[in-house]
């Protein structure tokens, strides 16, 4: 099981802050999850759409589309940050 | 040290705090202690009353990380003696602290430059988003190209 976390923008378009599921098979990377995740429905597909802006976290560590996700126990899916 | 919280924050307590050594004694190898404290604007862009209310979302658990971080790089680049980071997160109102930064060295200037290079880092990447409420309703506050340029700027030093 891998946790996925929505925040901000992100989780107001998927309508969840978080959610325990099992990934297909044959998914290796960030970017390969967002192309998945955009055919769940027309919320992610929503969400997801401005793919670019778009930043994840794999277990809390900043990480590019491309790192590979393999064993990562919670994914998250955010726009740039905005504290301070 | 980071705290990330709710409730306001006092900074004469604060500076009180971090001037206080293990023992409780007054420490004596701080030559110069920097602080600097972020607080909600009523303005976005040019219009004044504009915003009402501000709402810090965070993603708890990597918050603390990041902060732990950038706090851990700023001690391997400049001799601090020490440090504080406290982000406020809920529901803020115009003229409210969000964020406090207080460096404690032995010198002005690696307490100034620390303080900024803290400030410049937390902003681009410790996991906190700002949504604005108004008269014309709510946003979430887009990231800003000028924070990355001045996080960038570090990295090139």
């Amino acid at each position: 099981m891998t946790r996925l976390l929505y925040f901000a923008w992100v989780k107001e378009k998927t309508g969840i802050a978080s959610e325990d599921i099992e990934l297909p098979g044959g998914i290796a990377t960030v970017a390969e999850l967002i192309a998945w995740l955009k055919t769940r429905g027309p919320e992610f597909e929503n969400a997801f759409a401005q793919e670019e802006t778009i930043r994840a976290a794999v277990d809390q560590t900043h990480t590019k589309a491309d790192a590979p996700i393999a064993g990562a126990k919670e994914i998250a899916f955010f726009p740039p940050v905005t504290g301070g | 040290m980071i705290r990330v919280q709710s409730g306001d924050f006092d900074i004469a307590k604060e500076i009180e705090a971090l001037r206080k050594g293990p023992t409780g004694d007054s420490r004596t190898d701080m030559g110069a202690i920097v602080t600097f404290t972020g607080t909600v604007r009523d303005t976005h862009g040019m219009t004044e009353g504009a915003v009402t209310a501000m709402t810090l979302e965070h993603y708890p658990g990597m918050t603390e990380k990041e902060l732990a971080r950038i706090e851990t790089e700023a001690h391997a680049r400049w001799p601090l003696a020490a440090t504080l980071i406290v982000h406020r997160v809920g529901r803020l109102e115009p003229g409210d602290n969000i964020v406090l930064v207080i460096t404690a060295s032995a010198h002005r200037e690696a307490a100034f430059e620390a303080a900024r290079f803290l400030m410049d880092y937390l902003k681009t990447s410790a996991p906190f988003w700002k949504r604005e409420s108004g008269p014309e309703g709510k946003r979430w506050v887009d990231a800003k190209k000028t924070d990355t340029e001045a996080a960038a700027r570090w990295r090139h030093e």
